[in-house]
């Protein structure tokens, strides 16, 4: 019987105590999410009460109220649009460079990898001032284009394509080219479909980060109808520090659309990064 | 970052190998063939290297450029030469910023990779679907994204209004305003929004190890811990490099939470170098220093990253 249990897995103290400990963390990592949104239908007297209040009793929507006098719609429709070309845009480019890296014998390709690993190391936030003079430069500053064209440049997605291609046989890519193939033919009917659910996984991936890139935001953008929502909230969060009600309803109108996207998209979202990573 | 290229070029030779035995190929052919690979490489990758180039390879090399310059807010003043970086040495923001930089990433990196093993050996045998729900939980705060966490924070920390306080019956105490306990928090909450990725990696490579050679051990008498060490740590060493190489990296950027808690203070206790760099252009307006921070922040990275790869190399 014991031996049984031995190799079936653990001893069944030792469950019940990971089992406690991983459920009280689980409710901590929870919490900032459930007081965000609990936070942001609470009136005035709630958010400023000596006592803790663990559920609004008179829930209102009166922060949200006040949150749409400022232009947060915008902000929510600047920072989607962001996110969007910038997943459209890293899909398009980097499953190509991915595929040409992993598949092609090419002059000029080991040093291509080294820069771009290295460049993986990078901080954005050491280029940050080139950038935004670049930008000044190409009459792009303080467009969300900004934010867009670097954020397409980083690359990861590269990187993780790269990853994926290398599971794609040689030897399909031979029979292609024997049929008569065209490359850009090859890459959209045998390729593409092979490492579609890497696109998947960088999609998903690409969208959240672009979407909490808050540094790039914050640097890139100025004007009032050009922030995105996170800087729009950090902006108000500095103007008026203790209205927390007002910027809890801010932090939910951010927070929420970005944790639906990656509950509904999940499993690729997991599934693509641990394959690409595993296999680096 | 060497190792990479040694990698990359091994996998490359037994399929170049390959290629030459077939009796098609004839060395002509195959420096034609070559030619024709690079032509049309380039031509895939030419849409990404617009991107890259231009807006992380050129500003890279333009931010090297302004460091040897004398730069303010009155525009380009001269050559500097190495002054921007002899400045640094002499410069006690930038200790500090050092010292607080090299805490987070000391205390940081070993927590969030010990702890993330311990939930992806906790949670990569599960069902489907706890192992999916505690897999998203923890990667909750990554998604919310860094400023709705930190205004959270910010609120659950305040003095008067903060949830901490009133629980713990410390009422008015200001732990950000704190010299001792804020850079503290600013660990804690780095940790919060660390462990999702590495734990969703630890789960995937935990579940490729082969379990039949696990039975083989335990049948023969193996403990818990020899399993785990002798078979499941080597299996995962991949895994475990490449989440410390991201965990250093995610360290060194932590930025919002340090502008939107603290702003560096109070008296410099939580300044890193990464928000010297920030603070020095944009609040200062000196972009000749702020870039000489920039370069040595990616140098010291590089080196963390180095260090990182011969350790798991010898390790093997």
């Amino acid at each position: 019987m014991n031996k049984h249990m031995d190799l079936t897995g653990t001893s069944p103290g030792y469950r019940v105590f990971s089992a406690i400990v991983l459920i009280l963390l689980a409710l901590f990592f929870i919490f900032p999410l459930y007081w965000i949104i609990t936070g942001s239908f609470k009136d005035v007297i709630e958010i400023n009460a000596r006592q803790p209040v663990w559920f609004p009793q008179s829930p209102t929507l009166d922060n949200y109220v006040r949150l749409f006098e400022h232009p947060a719609l915008r902000w929510l429709f600047n920072i989607v649009f962001i996110s969007g070309a910038a997943m459209i845009l890293t899909c398009l480019t980097a499953s190509l460079a991915g595929y040409a890296l992993a598949k092609k014998r090419f002059i000029g390709r080991s040093v291509l990898f080294t820069i771009i690993i290295c460049a993986m190391a990078l901080p954005k936030q050491v280029i940050v001032i080139p950038l935004l003079q670049e930008m000044t430069y190409l009459h792009m500053n303080d467009t969300l284009w900004a934010v867009i064209l670097p954020t397409v440049g980083w690359p990861f997605g590269v990187f993780l394509m790269k990853q994926f291609a290398e599971t794609i046989p040689t030897e399909i890519l031979e029979a292609a080219r024997v049929d008569g193939s065209g490359e850009l033919n090859t890459f959209v009917k045998v390729v593409f479909p092979m490492i579609k659910p890497g696109v998947g996984a960088l999609a998903i991936f690409t969208f959240v980060n672009a979407w909490n890139d808050y540094f790039l935001q914050l640097v890139m953008l100025g004007s009032d109808d050009k922030l995105t929502l996170p800087v729009g909230i950090a902006n108000l969060q500095g103007e008026m520090s203790s209205d927390f009600g007002l910027i809890m309803a801010g932090a939910a109108l951010a927070a929420i659309p970005i944790v639906a996207v990656f509950i509904i998209f999940q499993k690729y979202f997991t599934q693509g990064i641990a394959m690409g990573a595993v296999k680096g | 970052m060497a190792q990479n290229t040694d990698v990359a070029t091994a996998a490359a030779a037994p399929r170049k190998a390959k290629k030459s035995q077939k009796p098609s190929g004839t060395s002509g052919m195959s420096r034609a063939l070559v030619r024709r690979e690079t032509i049309s490489a380039y031509c895939f990758l030419l849409p990404s290297l617009v991107f890259f180039v231009g807006f992380v390879v050129v500003p890279m090399f333009i931010c090297l450029f302004y460091s040897f310059l004398d730069y303010g807010l009155g525009g380009v003043a001269g050559f500097a030469g190495l002054d921007n970086y002899i400045q640094l040495f002499q410069d006690e923001v930038f200790h500090k910023g050092f010292m607080n930089t090299l805490l987070i990433v000391v205390v940081a990196v070993p927590t969030v990779t010990a702890f993330s093993l311990w939930v992806g050996s906790a949670i990569y045998k599960m069902h489907t679907i706890p192992r999916s729900f505690f897999r998203c939980v923890f990667y909750l705060p990554v998604v919310t994204g860094s400023v709705a966490v930190t205004v959270v924070w910010k609120w659950i920390l305040h003095p008067y209004n903060g949830l901490l306080n009133q629980i713990a019956g410390t009422t008015g105490f200001d732990w950000l305003g704190n010299a001792s306990t804020a850079i503290w928090f600013i660990i804690l909450i780095l940790f919060t929004t660390s462990i999702g990725q590495p734990i969703v990696l630890y789960v995937a490579a935990l579940g490729n190890v082969d379990t039949s050679i696990i039975e083989a051990a335990q049948v023969d008498g193996a403990t818990k811990l020899q399993v785990f060490w002798k078979i499941k740590w080597p299996a995962i060493m991949s895994t475990t490099l490449y989440v410390l190489v991201i965990t250093t990296i995610n360290s060194f950027q932590c930025f919002a939470l340090i502008q939107l808690l603290t702003r560096g203070g109070p008296l410099n206790s939580t300044m890193t170098i990464m928000y010297q760099v920030y603070d020095t252009a944009y609040r200062l307006q000196d972009f000749g220093y702020a870039n000489a921070i920039g370069v040595i922040l990616a140098i010291i990275i590089a080196i963390f990253s180095a260090i990182q790869f011969k350790l798991a190399k010898t390790d093997n």
